[in-house]
């Protein structure tokens, strides 16, 4: 397992600098000559050639790269193009602080709600209510954030007044209740499928059978035996949650006016300011791969069947 | 005196047709929640692609007497800020998605995907660890991410080439329908699209691979490609179209967030995405109180849609399970 876990973090710096590789290429030079980007055709030679030094477009290719990642690895992603003598770590590091609060009250709704609903619905596969509940999961997994957003702006913050309006108040202000439920029911039906599946599976081992018949109470059967062991794909799961809620809050952020990473990534879209495009997609996919590493490894600790 | 069989084929002929497909198709038909999602599904993609005759009226004619009128016998959803039909605009951003979707997944998941995943999983090795790694590195990004910094950096140089392009040919257009647009949407979600599809070929031609139909094959000499595409691609078939049922309805998913944000096709050509934007007016909540139909029908439509694509993905999952036949 040792092998497995140092295999794995050997090719996690590997992974990171193609991560920043594709991002630095595309983010450069993807949307044309750099400095054309920010002085645009009509620039008078003098400014083009300063700017050019200035941002050190001169140098050879490999050298920029180099003293890109090197940057980066310092936590140094450059300066903005929008906000004049600001860096992107600047802009950056407050709102991921809010984003990180969002996602965490998302994450937390996933499991809590998730996977009791996931057993819950396994208990009654083929009775009367099964096709509805397999059905209810499909119509959740249909609605991204881009519908709950809206609909839930319209139905609890504008007919209803529930609560007093969108905006940001931290983790513990009421404001913060709808946009994490908008972010989390789309992941909610992911995890709710997998648990009711992997439950299923469980609760016909021969183990389940066994606890059964020297007379556990159904209680504790569940909690010591099928919960634990059904969740384990779950876990598997939260990775891509991950991925999901990063991408779901880009989306809430700027539907409910958070002043989070995602609203900054729609502004910078709009602004074009590569620079914190490129920072947020390169922090993004870090967050996403130490996560999934994170987990691969917990799996091996909480499951002890699994050899690497 | 019965009649004594004459060859083996005859035989074969004279059974009832029930091929694989032909039992797949009768089973899809009698499930009522796919039939019901497959005719939602044929209905939205009917009105998308036939967009310029279903349409009442055209998506860029402006009424600005009739700016923002909730739905009416003569707008059925209603009109928009400058006027114009919801409906049309409605039909007319199926169109997009339509497109869109279509594209990339046909391109991405179908040809990619399949070729990539036939190939990695049938001669392993070095081509394996290639197209795996390259695969790991695409998925190390969260999707919408990679989406955005893919249409965000290269629509602008796309766009100025085919300009270019227009200019010294001598026509133009292409960047004003919008088909450019399409172009780099399709291309931003079919990169990310292919590798789940990739993953689980390769995977099933893993478990195939030593199977001993496909020894027979080999040891009768059958070419590799016959053994690829004649006797493993049809034992994977089913997965396939199961896939690409979900892969259409996430591509949908896809570029509705991607024209939601900005980048993805541009105005005045309709996308559900940017309808949804622009009736939503960000940071101002009194457009929503006061005309929500506005992105209520958007909304509503595209919902439909990618409902139906799940539930059909869904039951067609239950078709092709070899465990529930």
């Amino acid at each position: 397992m040792t092998a497995y876990v140092v295999r794995r973090l050997l090719w996690l710096p590997v992974l990171l600098v193609i991560v920043i590789f594709i991002t630095f290429v595309l983010g450069t030079y993807g949307p044309g000559d750099p400095v054309e980007v920010r002085l645009g055709t009509k620039a008078n030679p003098e400014a083009v050639a300063r700017l050019r030094t200035q941002m050190g477009l001169d140098r050879p290719f490999v050298v920029q790269f180099a003293d890109y990642v090197g940057g980066v690895v310092r936590g140094d992603f450059g300066d903005s193009y929008r906000y004049q003598g600001r860096t992107v770590l600047e802009l950056i590091l407050p709102r991921m602080w809010v984003s990180a609060q969002l996602n965490l009250a998302a994450l937390l709704l996933v499991v809590a709600i998730g996977i009791p609903l996931g057993m819950a619905a396994a208990r009654f596969q083929g009775r009367w209510l099964d096709p509805a509940i397999v059905t209810g999961i499909v119509f959740i997994s249909s609605l991204p954030v881009l519908i709950t957003g809206p609909l839930f702006l319209l139905v609890f913050v504008v007919l209803l007044k529930l609560v007093p309006s969108a905006g940001w108040g931290g983790l513990f202000d009421t404001r913060i209740i709808i946009p994490a439920v908008a972010i989390a029911v789309p992941g909610l039906a992911l995890i709710v499928r997998v648990m009711r599946t992997s439950t299923l599976e469980v609760l016909s081992q021969d183990y389940v059978r066994t606890a059964y018949a020297k007379g556990l109470t159904p209680g504790i059967i569940s909690r010591r035996h099928v919960a634990r062991n059904a969740f384990l794909p779950v876990l598997t799961m939260l990775g891509f949650s991950v991925a999901g809620l990063i991408g779901g809050t880009i989306i809430g952020e700027t539907i409910f006016g958070i002043p989070g990473i995602g609203r900054l990534a729609f502004e910078s879209i709009f602004n074009r300011d590569y620079p914190v495009i490129m920072g947020i997609t390169i922090i993004g996919a870090a967050t996403f791969v130490l996560a999934n590493l994170l987990i691969d490894v917990a799996y091996t600790f909480l499951d002890p069947r699994i050899r690497y | 005196m019965v009649e004594p069989v004459q060859n083996p084929a005859e035989v074969a002929r004279r059974r009832p047709a029930q091929g694989h497909w032909s039992r797949a198709w009768h089973r899809l038909l009698g499930k009522k929640v796919a039939l019901a999602s497959l005719v939602v599904i044929i209905g939205i993609y009917t009105s998308g692609i036939f967009a310029p005759l279903i349409a009442p009226y055209d998506y860029s004619t402006q009424d600005l007497t009739q700016t923002r009128r909730g739905p009416s016998l003569e707008h059925p959803f209603g009109t928009d800020r400058l006027g114009r039909d919801l409906l049309s605009r409605v039909i007319y951003g199926l169109r997009t998605t339509v497109i869109v979707s279509v594209a990339s997944v046909v391109s991405g998941a179908l040809f990619m995907g399949v070729a990539l995943g036939l190939v990695s999983g049938y001669f392993g090795k070095r081509v394996d660890s290639l197209i795996m790694r390259t695969g790991e590195v695409s998925a190390a990004f969260p999707e919408i991410l990679l989406l955005i910094l893919l249409a965000a950096t290269m629509r602008p140089r796309i766009l100025d080439f085919v300009r270019g392009i227009e200019d010294s040919f001598g026509f133009r257009g292409l960047v004003q329908t919008g088909i450019v647009d399409y172009f780099v949407i399709a291309l931003a979600v079919a990169a990310f699209s292919w590798f789940g599809m990739a993953r689980l070929v390769r995977g099933q031609v893993l478990s195939l691979r030593s199977a001993e139909f496909v020894d027979a094959a080999r040891a009768l000499g059958a070419p590799t490609s016959r053994i690829l595409f004649s006797h493993l691609l049809p034992n994977i078939s089913g997965l396939i179209i199961v896939v690409i049922t979900l892969g259409l309805g996430g591509a949908a998913g896809s570029e509705f967030i991607l024209s939601f944000l900005g980048i993805g096709v541009q105005p005045p050509v309709p996308s559900l995405g940017a309808m949804v934007a622009e009736g939503f007016g960000i940071g101002n909540l009194s457009l929503l109180r006061q005309y929500p139909h506005l992105i209520l029908f958007p909304i509503g439509v595209i919902f439909l849609l990618l409902f139906a694509f799940n539930l059909l993905g869904d039951a067609l999952a239950d078709v092709f399970n070899p465990k529930t036949r």
